[in-house]
């Protein structure tokens, strides 16, 4: 019972600091160094970390596939799975993981020690909501970023899985039957559907973290225990929530 | 010993007013530790009032309600007529809090931790800032730190750069959490002129808590001292110069015995 009290306020805690940092949402335009700071290291620092693993994500879905699909004569659809399993699941849920690991971690780390030392009582006091400085350009940084991860991704993906169709002697689909595959029966809500996941993963990631970080209490070894704690459970929502957004998209 | 720094303080004009402080009944646990037990307390507007007491007997939780930072178990603590727990207080009282450990930005630099509270409450243009900023620095003689970052510093600058934060923000009410741990002696002198020549310019309320008798007998109004959670007793300078309860007397005058017998196993 203790336990369960425990998360129900976790989670009425996370989304009062949601609330409170959205009635800061007119400070933005002030804040803007802070947002394209934030920016710079939420998109533009993760960037050869994505492109580097969803291409190789394409590769090995495009080998996987083509190695199965040869059996029922179906190699022609490699580039209608790829591109769609990557726009729809794997590319936004491979940058959420990403991100909850590097940025997420990064965030949690920073908030926890300031915490830890009287940085935030400091804010406090000097009525300088953390809301507002710490929380509401990271919300909105990675509301900007994340699409922009999942579009990179899901091209990385794709041409990762076009050059391993088009190398591998027991594939050998060319380029062109690939693509023309990929876009027969690509529609453009595939793609914003796996935009929308990547936006609600990112938002949930940095508030959970934010959260996670702003009421660390103790000293250095809280600090560590904090991030894990961040990491892991943005990981199970990340995949909890994967299952209900999915859903939710695919049937509205 | 005379603080030369000091006497080229000069506060801006005050704006305002300024606040007492009471408390009343108040109550804190943490988990089943009770830290504050029934705390009545008055300070009164423009006062310098100092907390002393051993280690751990609750003068610094004491100072965090007064600052808004701890929500009471029972009890209340009000900056004038307004709640000191109500987030709504900060926006009607200028206060400021030196921490003991400096609490500094450690990713800004001495002079961008400074600028912070003007540039975010938006009092002034850039070269107003800088020129408030500079004129702190100067008072505390950390000039030539503005650049550096804190991680730079030692542990008295650190605390120097804190008392000069708190300086730029022109408080109503100022609370010191140990101001002159860590500092040289000449370094002490001259904040204890600093806190009675701001009271003097500005008729800021401040509250300091201390275990230093150097400071709390030049320049506080009223002492209080706290045992245990409780306060054991308030009264003027005068009051304690020879305190009747043997507690008090035995924190303010240790006796100093090298023949104790406690300590033979180390000999």
């Amino acid at each position: 019972m203790n336990h369960l009290t425990a998360i129900l306020g976790h989670i009425g805690g996370t989304l009062l600091l949601f609330v409170r940092s959205v009635k800061f949402i007119g400070t933005l335009p002030r804040q803007r160094a802070r947002f394209i700071e934030q920016c710079y290291l939420i998109g533009y620092t993760s960037l050869p970390i994505v492109t580097i693993l969803s291409f190789f994500i394409g590769s090995v879905l495009a080998l996987q596939s083509g190695y199965s699909m040869e059996n029922f004569g179906a190699k022609q659809f490699i580039g209608t799975l790829v591109g769609l399993t990557m726009a729809r699941e794997l590319g936004p849920v491979m940058v959420a993981i990403l991100i909850a690991g590097r940025v997420g971690s990064a965030v949690t780390a920073e908030l926890a020690s300031m915490k830890v030392y009287q940085e935030i009582d400091a804010l406090t006091t000097m009525n300088i909501p953390p809301e507002r400085m710490l929380v509401l350009p990271r919300l909105a940084a990675i509301l900007v970023m994340m699409p922009v991860l999942a579009i990179i991704a899901n091209l990385c993906g794709w041409y990762g899985g076009a050059l391993v169709c088009q190398y591998t002697h027991s594939i050998s689909v060319d380029s062109e039957s690939y693509f023309t595959a990929l876009k027969t029966y690509m529609k453009p809500k595939d793609i914003i559907d796996g935009l929308v996941k990547a936006e609600v993963f990112g938002f949930v990631i940095i508030l959970v973290c934010c959260y996670i970080g702003l009421n660390t209490r103790g000293g250095p070894r809280e600090i560590g225990a904090s991030v894990t704690k961040a990491v892991v459970t943005s990981l199970i929502l990340i995949l909890v929530l994967d299952y209900f957004v999915t859903k939710a998209l695919l049937f509205s | 010993m005379t603080a030369p720094a000091a006497s080229s303080y000069t506060a801006s004009p005050f704006v305002g007013r300024t606040f007492g402080v009471t408390v009343t009944g108040l109550n804190k646990n943490f988990g089943r530790t009770a830290v504050l037990k029934d705390i009545n307390l008055e300070v009164k507007p423009g006062e310098i009032f100092c907390l002393m007491g051993p280690s751990g007997s609750g003068k610094t939780v004491l100072l965090k309600h007064i600052a808004g930072l701890e929500r009471a178990t029972s009890g209340e603590v009000r900056i004038g007529e307004f709640d000191a727990a109500d987030p709504e207080t900060r926006n009607k009282v200028h206060l400021a809090l030196v921490f003991q450990a400096g609490a500094l930005f450690n990713s800004l630099s001495v002079y961008d931790n400074l600028a912070l509270y003007p540039r975010e409450h938006r009092q002034c243009n850039e070269a107003g800032i800088r020129e408030r900023v500079m004129h702190a620095l100067s008072i505390l003689s950390l000039e030539k730190a503005a650049n550096k970052f804190p991680s730079d510093l030692s542990g008295g600058m650190k605390k120097r750069v804190a008392i000069a934060r708190a300086l730029v923000m022109e408080p109503q009410l100022l609370l010191y959490d140990e101001p002159t741990s860590e500092l040289d002696p000449v370094m002490s002198a001259t904040l204890t002129e600093i806190i009675a020549t701001l009271r003097e310019q500005t008729a800021v309320t401040s509250i300091v808590v201390t275990h230093d008798r150097d400071l709390a007998f030049n320049i506080a109004d009223r002492v209080a001292f706290m045992m245990d959670g409780r306060i054991q007793g308030v009264g003027t300078r005068a009051d304690f110069k020879t305190p009747a309860d043997p507690v008090i007397a035995n924190f303010l005058n240790p006796v100093i015995d090298l023949k104790n017998p406690r300590f033979k196993q180390l000999e």
